[in-house]
């Protein structure tokens, strides 16, 4: 599996979607997350290992505690796709706005 | 002047592109559906040309659009399917990827356009639905990971999505 593939899979799960959107906020700890969905510990320390071999997440060694957050290259990366998109939509649509000033609303015959 | 188009996902499978435009519907709607006015836009990257636009717009009806890098020479298209054709407002269509020469893999994506009268002119939607995660999921990885030509190649063909 790609990286991407792994990405994508990983964000396939509402509870790990939810997951990212707490640590949108900010960095959190197992403890920190354990509200956010009623699962056990166990099923949420997987959750987070398949987040983190996607490379969405990663996780700060803080003494004792272990708190995850988010990967921001991560996020980048997913949203660069898009944005390439939008570039090339963009191109096309402001051609567009050029044309549209010369089209009569009147359809023309086509046949 | 109309603010830039936006794309987003729409959960596992949808790409939305909305864009607004400062004329009628019916003036959009056939720069989307006259083969001499979508040649004039739909072009993408400098040096691309949509060199083939053959178009049967109607229920049931359908669309070969192929382009042309006119440096390289290389090729790459769409066919189109017409599900369903309500002039000015909504089209839906099946839109299959045509690798050519440049290759890749984007599969078949199910594309609702509608165009809404607003104050300024018209509001464009395009939904651009792929038949699972995995088609969806190929069509980003093509465009991510492969040559920026080739990226902005398949890209532009992703934009006659939103056509």
């Amino acid at each position: 599996m790609s990286a991407l593939d792994r990405r994508f899979a990983a964000l396939s799960d509402p509870t790990r979607r939810a997951i990212l959107e707490r640590l949108g906020q900010g960095e959190a700890t197992v403890a920190d997350l354990s509200g956010i969905a009623p699962i056990s510990q166990p099923a949420l320390s997987r959750h987070l290992k398949v987040l983190e071999a996607a490379g969405l997440i990663e996780t700060r060694i803080d003494a004792q505690r272990r708190p995850r957050r988010l990967r921001p290259e991560a996020v980048a990366e997913t949203t660069q796709w898009l944005a390439q998109l939008q570039q090339m939509a963009e191109a096309n649509f402001k051609r567009l706005d050029a044309l549209l000033d010369d089209i009569s609303p009147e359809p023309k015959d086509q046949t | 002047m109309p603010a830039p188009a936006t794309v987003t996902l729409d959960g596992d499978t949808t790409i939305v592109v909305t864009r607004d435009f400062d004329a009628t519907p019916a003036q959009v709607w056939r720069a989307h559906t006259e083969p001499a006015l979508l040649q004039r836009w739909l072009l993408g990257p400098p040096g691309w040309k949509m060199h083939v636009c053959e178009v049967d717009f109607r229920p049931g009806g359908s669309y070969r659009w192929r382009w042309r890098n006119l440096e390289e020479g290389q090729e790459f298209g769409f066919d189109g399917e017409i599900l369903e054709y309500d002039p000015p407002k909504r089209m839906v269509e099946r839109q299959t990827y045509i690798p050519g020469t440049v290759g890749g893999e984007m599969g078949t994506c199910e594309n609702t356009i509608t165009f809404t009268e607003t104050d300024t002119g018209t509001h464009m939607v395009t939904r651009i639905t792929y038949a699972d995660k995995a088609t969806l999921e190929a069509a980003m990885a093509t465009g991510m990971t492969d040559g920026m030509e080739m990226s902005y190649a398949l890209l532009d063909g992703v934009i006659a999505d939103a056509a």
